[in-house]
Parts: C-alpha cells; structure tokens; sequence
C-alpha cells in the first residue's frame, strides 16, 4: 500500500514530463537539465541530418558527370562534353560549398561521416576529369585549391546566426587526405570501364596509357599498404582486379591485335577477363 | 606533381596520423586502470559493511579523480586542440566510464544527479566544445546510464544489508531520470541501445520496492528515507 504514493508521484513527473512539462519544469532540476539536452542533440542530429541530404546530392551529381564523362571515348567532339562535365562539377562545388558553409565554427570530423560518401564521389568525378584532360593525376591541393567559396550575405540568415556579417566571407572545405584516397581508388574502376570501352571503339593506344597510369596508382597503393585507414585495404583488392583486367587487355591486344579486326576484340578479351576474374578472387 | 610524389605525400601524413594515434592510447591505457581503481574503490559499497563507509570511499574516490584530472591534462597535448572530434573514438569509452564515476560519486554523496558541468570540473574539462577539450553531451548521457545500472544492483544490495529507505530513493531517482530520458529524441545510435536497458532497470527497482512494500518494511517510505 505505502509504494503507492512513491510511485504514483513519480509517474505523474513521467507524464508530465512527456506532454508537456509546465510544471515538471520548475519541479525538478533533472527534467530541466533533460531539456537543454534534448535541444542540444536535436541541433545536432539536424545539422546531420541536413549534411546526408547534400551529400547525397553531390554523390548523385558526380555519379551523372562521370557517366557523361564515359562518353567522351565515342563522340567526336570530346571537348564540349569536357565543358559540360565542368559545369556539372561546379553545380557540385556550390554544394560543398553550402556544406563548408554548415561546417563553420564546427569540428570538421564531428560531421565527416555524414558527407565522406559525396566527398569521395566527387574526387573521384573531377580527378576522372583531369585524367581525360591531362593523362596525369590531380593532387590533393589541386583539389582542395577549387573548393575556396565567397560567401554572400544572402545565405546568412538560413545557416548562422552567431556571425555578425560582415561583406563576404571566404569559406574553405578541406578534402581529408583519407577521402582523397578513396577517391583516387575508385577512380582506378572508372579508368578500368574507360579502358575497355575504348577498345570497343577501336582505340589502340588509351589501353597502354592508362595501364600505366593504373601501375603508377597500384604501385603507390601498394606503398601506403595497410598504414591508411581499414577501407584503403579493401580498396586495394578491388583495385588489383582492375588492373588485372587493364594488363590483360593491353596483353590481348599486343598479343592478337594484328590478326583479329578491330571491331571484333572488344569480344575477346571481355571473354578473357572473364576467366581470369575467380582466379583473382584467391589472391 | 608526379603520382608517386602524391602518394609520398599521402603516406607522410597516414603515418604522422598514426602517431597521434599510438600516442593517445598510450595514455588512454593509464586513464583506464586509474578509472578500474576508483571502480573497484566504489564497488564496496554493495559489500554489508560497505553502507557505513560511503563518506568515505567518496572521499578516496575524489582523491583518484585528481589522478585523472593530471591524465587528461596529460591527453589533450598528445593532438591539436581542434580536432577532438577526429580521435574521439580512442578516449568515447573510458571518458563514459569516468562520467559514471563521477555521477556515481555525486549521488552517493548528495543523492543528486550530477550536472555536465560538476562532471566536467571533476574530470579537470571543458563543457562546451569551443574552450578546448570537453564532455560530449552523448557521453554525459551515457555515463548517467551506467549509474542507473549500477544503481539498482545498489537497491538490491541495500535491501541484503538493511537498509530498507534506500530503494524508494533510488526509485523516485530513476523514475525521475527515466522521465528525462524520454524527452529525448534519439537516434538509432549506441545511446539509444544503452537506453534501451534503462528500462529494466526502473523494474528492477520497482520490484524491490514492491517487495518491501508488501511486507510493511517501507513503512514510511518519506521519513524511513532519512534512516
């Protein structure tokens, strides 16, 4: 009998506590004490929250300017696509550019796992882009150099109210190197599917330069070794199949190019690759 | 820049990154054995004879704190101030057990739930994440979580040795914190699983507060309170 009124008091606290806390409020010091962390983790959950939806958007637009830049091996004017492709990639940094705008005054690494997906879709999409333009690979600063962002009085209100604007602001994103990476590894995929498709065009010569270019990648992946973050070594698997279907592409067509016509090697060596694959999942 | 030049420079920062690392858990190994002692130190209070002694295990156990306090200050000059966030995983768990130390302490002494703030002047931190290292307002969650786990394995024990005021007590104070947790939205997150359990605890304590109920051993459930 006498649990009651100890219990039933502190069930009324819980249900007052859960509509709407007036009284409970001024009751207890804990339930207030609850209230400003329910405010504090909802801040913090939105501003996740808000982070995902860009990224999402920049890895959705750089999976599209990739697929765009796949073109490029059958179309004559490959410039043009060039062009929309870093049209595309500036439409993407405007994005980076609202996430460094969420990121102000914040610990970068709070939020990374809400926009590391985009990020490393996007190194991948514009490090593609240098590839085709200049046979080479794009470096970190590179990267980093292009998401510099003057911020306009226009976006105040939305994002900060704690800054006092003052004209525009210049807003940096800083590409991790660990994303930089993982970028640069999925891109070894691309130039993998790059390679291939140009052989179905009949282009001789893209094959060995990006074999080598994939080497050069191999061959630094190899020299980072399992010193970089767990997903890198993943990475290195998949990048090894790659370059195995690359090197024997490039082996088909030294080896049968002069005797089988053009059009018809595309099938060849798809059937080769296809051999070799379980092969290389033992390794 | 060639692309071995790039990877070089990659790996330059992998393995400076690397240091940082080996150098936190160094030091997040002796915050761990200072937490386990002021644990063990704690854990006589569920002994019979314990109950006569929490004065003063709080006080031994305030006197580690200081221990800890040297540690941490120790900890935030192994990494640049600014990126807590980045190596936050090595020192999450340890810096939840303290929290539960510390609350744990604080109720034990005043029968209150500790605030952010006593956590972090007891752990030598910040509260707010712009003055330097700091308790993550997750963390504080946790660590109250834990107490409440160890506070019902609190009211059984005290009911073995005789003291029949402190259940209702706990139970009030669980019920209380119970209701504070629900005005949280929480994701599906490690808290959320860790709050999960709190719920078994709240009837853990309302069955030991039943049982002395039905055999009129809480009598005076207000006044008995005050033994």
């Amino acid at each position: 009998m006498s649990k009651r009124p100890g219990e039933g008091c502190s069930r009324k606290n819980a249900d007052a506590g859960r509509k709407h806390d007036a009284d409970a409020d001024q009751s207890s010091p804990i339930i207030a004490a609850f209230k400003v962390f329910q405010q504090e983790l909802d801040t913090k959950h939105d501003k996740h929250e808000h982070l995902i939806k860009i990224s999402r958007d920049i890895t959705i637009e750089s999976k599209r300017t990739i697929f765009l830049l796949h073109r490029v091996t059958n179309v004559p004017n490959a410039e043009s696509i060039l062009n929309e492709a870093e049209v595309k990639l500036d439409a993407v940094r405007q994005k980076i550019g609202q996430i460094a705008e969420a990121l102000r005054g914040e610990d970068l690494y709070q939020f990374h796992r809400a926009f590391t997906a985009g990020i490393q879709e996007y190194v991948e999409a514009v490090s593609f882009l240098h590839y085709i333009r200049h046979r080479s690979l794009i470096s970190l600063e590179e990267i980093n150099a292009r998401l510099v962002f003057m911020r306009t009085e226009s976006e105040d209100p939305e994002d900060s109210a704690e800054a006092p604007p003052a004209g525009s602001q210049v807003v940096t994103f800083h590409v991790t190197p660990a994303d930089y990476l993982l970028g640069v590894a999925d891109l070894t995929g691309e130039l993998m599917r790059m390679c291939i498709g140009s052989v179905g065009n009949g282009d001789i010569d893209t094959p060995f330069q990006l074999s080598q270019f994939l080497r050069q990648i191999h061959d630094g992946f190899s020299y980072i070794g399992n010193t970089g973050p767990y997903e890198v070594s993943k990475k290195l698997h998949t990048l090894r199949q790659s370059l195995a279907k690359v090197e024997d592409a490039c082996y088909t067509l030294r080896v049968r190019g002069s005797e089988i016509p053009k059009h018809m090697l595309a099938d060849v060596f798809s059937s080769r690759t296809a051999l070799i694959d379980p092969e290389e999942g033992v390794v | 820049m060639s692309v071995t030049e790039m990877f070089s420079y990659i790996q330059g920062f992998l393995s400076a990154d690397q240091d940082i690392r080996e150098d936190i858990r160094k030091v997040v190994q002796l915050l761990e054995q200072t937490a386990r002692e002021i644990l063990t130190v704690l854990q006589s209070v569920h002994q019979p004879s314990g109950f006569r002694e929490i004065p003063e295990k709080c006080a031994k156990a305030r006197e580690l704190f200081s221990t800890v306090r040297t540690q941490i200050a120790d900890l935030k000059t192994r990494f640049p101030v600014e990126q807590y966030y980045r190596f936050h995983e090595h020192w999450r768990f340890v810096l939840q057990r303290l929290a539960f130390l510390a609350a744990l302490v604080v109720y034990l002494e005043s029968e209150a739930l500790v605030t952010r703030e006593e956590v972090a002047q007891i752990l030598g931190i910040e509260v707010v994440r712009e003055k330097g290292f700091h308790l993550d307002v997750e963390d504080y969650l946790a660590g109250v979580l834990i107490m409440a786990s160890e506070l019902s394995r609190l009211a059984v024990n005290s009911v073995t040795a005789g003291d029949y005021g402190r259940p209702l007590r706990i139970s009030s104070f669980i019920n209380e914190l119970d209701s504070g947790f629900r005005l949280l939205n929480l994701k599906n997150d490690p808290l959320r699983k860790r709050y999960d359990g709190l719920k078994y605890d709240v009837k853990k304590i309302e069955e030991v507060v039943y049982d002395l109920s039905i055999r009129g051993l809480a009598a005076e459930p207000e006044a008995g309170g005050g033994k």
